[in-house]
């Protein structure tokens, strides 16, 4: 109605009309197959299974027996309705402090006691979206750039880019070390972006890793936080992931090395993004945390915040259940503990059949090795392998090329958003298609052999199968879960 | 302890380090002086009364015996199982189906009906002022203008300025027609951008009016209309007052100019819209944006990541809002006791010889004190206005912190608090007055 579409473009700001959301790319197809044919139990058996959501949906019975027993938590209650009033009007934006109280405690919990959190620097926002936005807003100016090392997080070229003007620089990492980040491939990005002109502000890392699942050794976390000095730039540790840690090695905090006696740094270049999303499984509760230790940020965040407070509501309710000491220790011990369960469950399903994901001991997701089963080492390969996994095997898992991995062939796929059977059904299916492809090899084989006696001279299609697809995915040699994570080479570098 | 090293200080960011956030201006002296010595009707009834917080307490009793009767608006605990695991994973930014659906027809019976709202135009947004943030971002490039009519409430400067880069101009309003916005003042800002080499992208508008606690006239509506649509800009009309207008004929929303035109030229309008005035929920965080511009509510939407609605809220209100027999009955109600408020505070001003604009709508008045000032000025204004804080001890808002262009007047809230400490003021300003007059009578003019 009324105005055309090219008139109508124009009156909207440049940010407005650009791609910067990144919702065009190829990778929401696999949201979309799920959305038109989503799995169900008992309703459709055939339907896409869900595993590109990073969601915790293992502990709910916990939470819900709490807030059972906690009814003076909640505003609507006859037990709590004498709070509604003071509650609903509260719009300050430092937070209940009873709030904050419970978030410092919390993240100070999850770190097993070893870091005290100041609740005076625990400033909300809207969820971890909204937190990694502000400190883009705070750190740095439209055109200059953070390092990230890949693979990472779709949407962080949404969040960190989209309404700041921020560029990510990747700092690129691969299988050759297990994706550790190494001093090198930092120097490398760090070099590349002063070529193209580029202002780097900082270095922002996700830790534990969201794809990888795994944590960073402190020896690596040291080496970041002395690459930051020397650079003079910010250090953002997202670690929304903090409490889906199962196995060892245990979580190392920034907020711990920066503990350590002896170890030097410029507190003012670091800073931690946290939220209640991942790690109690609230992401609809919007509870997202910027954590400085620089004190011009904080209160910059603060007012900030004003553009993304979580609700006083939440906030009321959150405050009573964070402070509950008792429950906090036997929902992060059982979380944990739900969480490696399920973590082999399908890590030993996926071994039996060959299928190899990096050795992870947090998050909730693997990083699966489909590389053997590319007909092409490359994202074209990686994205063609990917739309049979969505569309016949029918599992919206995420491809590696969506996390700027520069190594095709790695499948994010997340466990902990579904129940046991569900598993189980998606472990079958996978094993059935890994028969499939190795059916289809073995034949291939068969046929390049027979051929090879008539052909004369090598023709150009045969060179087109390397190694890794003519080899069946059993004897493809990835690292099992089983082996030691090797030591970071940062060690040596610092 | 780890050392710490001392490096030259690593820049913040050019936002970080600007005043655009507003927080250094002299209005927040008066938060200061209440936070420091609040009144209390009890422990301490001396102290600063806070005049300065547009906020609605006159309607609370309403919303809380809704959730004494209605349990199931919060199923806390209990319900249907899985209930809880489906509302804290819901973090789709689309919004609850049934909050939206609840959010317009609200938004509808606020308006008389005259208006039809559709639940798929409405945004969620954490506030009003992520909402009106949010607009900016879309409709205005760095650098670009908006005209906003002043007075205007003083927390525009961050919500549209800070963090977007763009400008407002202001479109300038006075007494001589009781600051109501004029075709001449709407071309003047318009033409002030022009030779400043600035792109003007949109007009934004606040009906009901903060500070003026007035609502716009239809025949102003339709020339802003004919204005935006000439220049081909957009209009954001800001109604987060609609459901405090005194009287439900009082309010004219631009919606239904345009329902009545048939949606002519409507995609340059967007409507913001808040729980925060007319339900009293501020600490909730519940903002909309209602756009009639696909686009807009596409990109919006998009962007409402950064700044989505607790799904805990959104379940609360949906149910409650969806209860049109409480709605009905909660604007009907809250508009009688807001205009109980006002005549109250009003008379109470009068008898102390002391004028207020016309108002029809809102938490507070507007306030004339120019009689008193010593100069004509923005100082005079503040001279006068330590006294009232320090002295009287009533936190009310400068004119200039809401870049009022004459000097004199005031916003006085009235409804986040309770009669007696209203009736405490009135005396306290009737008292002022009266030293006042005494000290110097010829200030007075005889009307």
């Amino acid at each position: 109605m009324g105005l055309g579409n090219y008139q109508s473009r124009r009156l909207l700001s440049r940010m407005a009309v650009n791609d910067k959301h990144g919702e065009n790319s190829p990778y929401f197809d696999g949201w979309k197959a799920y959305d038109r044919d989503p799995f169900h139990p008992t309703n459709n058996l055939h339907g896409v299974i869900q595993m590109g959501l990073a969601e915790n949906q293992l502990c709910f019975d916990l939470i819900q027996e709490w807030m059972k027993n906690h009814p003076e938590a909640s505003i609507c209650t006859p037990e709590g309705l004498n709070h509604f009033r003071d509650v609903a009007i509260f719009q300050d934006y430092h937070g209940l402090p009873k709030f904050r109280k419970g978030v410092a405690n919390f993240m100070s919990k999850v770190r097993g006691g070893r870091v005290k959190f100041d609740e005076d620097r625990v400033v909300m926002s809207g969820g971890a979206t909204g937190a990694n936005e502000v400190i883009m807003f705070c750190l740095a100016n439209p055109g200059d750039a953070f390092l990230i090392p890949t693979p990472y997080y779709p949407a962080y070229a949404r969040d960190l880019c989209w309404r700041t003007g921020v560029q990510i620089v990747p700092v690129h990492t691969d299988s050759s070390n297990n994706f550790q980040i190494t001093r090198e491939a930092l120097e490398t990005a760090y070099i590349r972006a002063q070529q193209d002109n580029l202002n780097v502000k900082g270095l922002l890392i996700t830790n534990p890793s969201n794809p990888l699942g795994t944590t960073l050794e402190r020896d690596t976390m040291k080496s970041l936080i002395s690459f930051i000095n020397e650079k003079n730039i910010h250090l953002v540790c997202d670690e929304i992931y903090a409490a889906t840690v199962f196995n060892k090695p245990s979580f190392v905090s920034v907020s711990e090395i920066i503990q350590d006696v002896d170890f030097v740094y410029n507190k003012d270049l670091i800073h931690i993004v946290y939220s209640l999303s991942k790690d109690m499984g609230f992401p609809g509760f919007r509870v997202g945390i910027v954590y400085s230790y620089n004190d011009s940020v904080v209160s910059c965040a603060r007012k900030m915040s004003s553009f993304g407070l979580v609700s006083s509501h939440s906030q009321h309710m959150l405050a009573s259940m964070l402070s509950d000491d008792d429950f906090v220790n036997k929902f992060l011990a059982e979380s944990s503990r739900r969480l490696a369960t399920r973590h082999s469950l399908f890590t030993e399903g996926l071994e039996k059949m060959g299928v190899t994901c990096l050795p992870s001991n947090a998050g909730l997701f693997c990083w699966m090795n489909l590389r053997s089963l590319l007909k092409e080492q490359t994202v074209e390969g990686e994205i063609k392998l990917w739309r049979v996994i969505v569309n016949e095997v029918k599992l919206n898992i995420s491809p590696g090329s969506s996390f700027s991995c520069s190594e095709a062939g790695w499948f994010r796929v997340c466990f902990a958003n579904m129940d046991d059977e569900t598993v189980k059904v998606a472990l079958r299916r996978i094993k059935a298609f890994v028969g499939k492809e190795a059916e289809k090899a073995k034949n291939v084989i068969q046929r390049r052999s027979i051929n090879g006696l008539r052909i004369i001279s090598s023709s150009s299609s045969s060179k087109r199968f390397d190694e890794s697809w003519v080899m069946s995915p059993h004897s493809t040699h990835v690292m099992s879960p089983h082996s030691p994570i090797p030591h970071s080479p940062l060690v040596k570098v610092t | 302890m780890a050392i710490e090293i001392e490096q030259p200080c690593v820049e913040l960011s050019n936002v970080a380090v600007s005043e655009t956030h507003g927080e250094d201006s002299p209005y927040f002296a008066g938060w200061k002086a209440y936070d420091e010595n609040p009144y209390d009707e009890l422990t301490n009834p001396s102290g600063v009364i806070q005049m300065g917080l547009a906020e609605n307490q006159v309607s609370f009793d309403m919303v809380e015996k809704y959730l004494e009767q209605h349990p199931e608006a919060s199923t806390w605990g209990k319900g249907a199982p899985g209930w809880f695991r489906e509302n804290a994973l819901f973090q789709d930014y689309h919004g609850l189906k049934s909050f939206r659906t609840a959010m317009a027809s609200f938004m509808q019976q606020i308006r008389g009906g005259r208006a039809k709202f559709d639940p798929d135009r409405v945004v969620l947004t954490a506030g009003a002022t992520a909402a009106n943030e949010l607009l900016t971002f879309i409709l205005a490039n760095p650098g670009d203008a908006l005209l906003v009519p002043t007075p205007y409430y003083p927390g525009f400067d961050r919500d549209l300025c800070w963090r977007t880069g763009v400008k407002i101009i202001p479109i300038h309003c006075d007494s001589s027609n009781n600051f109501q916005i004029t075709p001449k003042a709407l071309e003047a800002a318009y033409q002030q951008a022009v030779s400043t080499y600035t792109k003007v992208r949109a007009v934004l508008i606040t009906n009901p009016s903060n500070p003026l606690g007035a609502t716009i006239q239809r025949s102003v509506l339709e020339d802003i209309l004919e204005f935006v649509t000439r220049k081909n800009i957009h209009l954001v009309s800001d109604e987060i007052y609609s459901g405090s207008a005194f009287s439900a004929d009082e309010f004219v929303s631009v919606a239904e100019i345009l329902e009545a035109r048939d949606y002519k030229d409507a995609e340059r309008v967007h409507i913001v819209y808040s729980l925060s005035k007319d339900l009293g929920l501020p600490g909730f965080r519940v903002g909309t944006i209602y756009s009639y511009n696909d686009r807009v509510v596409t990109t919006a939407r998009r962007m409402s990541s950064f700044t989505l609605i607790s799904s805990q809220t959104q379940h609360l209100l949906a149910t409650m809002l969806s209860d049109e027999e409480f709605t009905e009955n909660y604007i009907k109600t809250n508009r009688e006791r807001l205009r109980k408020r006002y005549e109250m505070i009003i008379d109470g001003l009068t008898s102390s010889g002391i004028e207020c604009l016309k108002g029809n709508a809102g938490l507070f008045c507007w306030m004339n004190l120019s009689p008193l000032l010593e100069k004509p000025t923005r100082e005079g204004e503040l001279e006068l206005w330590n006294p009232i804080l320090h002295e009287v001890r009533l936190n009310i808002s400068p004119g200039s912190s809401c870049h009022c262009s004459e000097p004199g007047w005031f916003r006085v809230c009235f409804a986040n608090m309770s009669e007696q400490t209203l009736e405490v003021a009135l005396d306290r300003i009737r008292n002022f007055m009266h030293e006042r007059a005494s000290v110097n009578r010829s200030l007075f003019s005889n009307r």
